[in-house]
């Protein structure tokens, strides 16, 4: 049976150790532990913050969905999926993802399309904020997030 | 003919256009899909039609999952309207 995921939408930091410590205490079967951490750039410092601007309820769902497509693709023993909403600085942690499995090829690539497909299809928007003072615009998408998503 | 209310949701540049986060509407009959919708909805203010200017950008979803914009909406509760996700 294919691992039940963890997601969680959250305003409050995450602590990647911490998560990796859960999928993998007390147990002798995961030989692999892949972990993508996504951070705040300061675009050259002119960027103060990203405010993340989320969809309550349809943002973990959807994250959820994609999740549970990966764990029933690749034989993991765990998967985690944590992504920020609200104000985050230059450096702070946006989003982290965590897969667990026996071998690395399947946590390798169950953390790659869970990431590819929660760009793409999570309901999420990033406003700059600029370190200048003027209004920064909304982070546009981009082809390069669809062709990615694409390849699986 | 009775008018169907739907909640319609908006977010990012769409809510900041529209200027608002949450309406409920009742959409005239001959509004049948999403298409329909976003065809419709600028003829409500200049706000609605600076964020609908380009309708093919506009993501949907129907009770918090992505659909087309060929989607009915019949049986919705819930419309979102968004700019593509930026999100990870």
């Amino acid at each position: 049976m294919p691992a039940e995921p963890v997601v969680r939408i959250q305003a409050e930091d995450f602590d990647l150790a911490e998560e990796v410590a859960k999928l993998t205490a007390g147990r002798g079967d995961v030989g692999a532990v892949v972990t993508f951490s996504g951070l705040c750039r300061d675009e050259a410092g002119t960027l103060a913050a990203l405010e993340l601007e989320h969809y309550p309820g349809m943002a973990e769902a959807e994250i959820l969905r994609i999740a549970r497509q990966a764990a029933e693709r690749w034989p993991l023993t765990g998967l985690v999926a944590i992504h920020r909403h609200g104000k985050i600085e230059p450096g702070g942690n946006i989003v982290l993802v965590v897969a667990a499995s026996a071998h690395r090829q399947a946590a390798f690539e169950g953390a790659s399309f869970l990431m590819d497909f929660l760009k793409t299809r999570a309901p999420f928007w990033k406003k700059e904020h600029r370190t200048d003072g003027t209004a920064g615009g909304w982070v546009d998408a981009k082809d390069a997030d669809d062709r990615a998503a694409g390849r699986w | 003919m009775t008018e169907a209310a739907v909640k319609l949701v908006y977010f990012a540049w769409v809510r900041e256009r529209i200027g608002l986060s949450e309406e409920e509407i009742a959409l005239p009959p001959e509004v049948a899909t999403v298409r329909d919708l976003l065809a419709w909805l600028p003829g409500r203010g200049d706000g609605y039609a600076a964020a609908l200017r380009h309708p093919d950008v506009i993501r949907v979803a129907i009770d918090r999952e992505h659909v087309d914009h060929g989607q009915r909406l019949a049986g919705a509760s819930e419309v979102a309207l968004f700019p593509p996700m930026t999100g990870g």
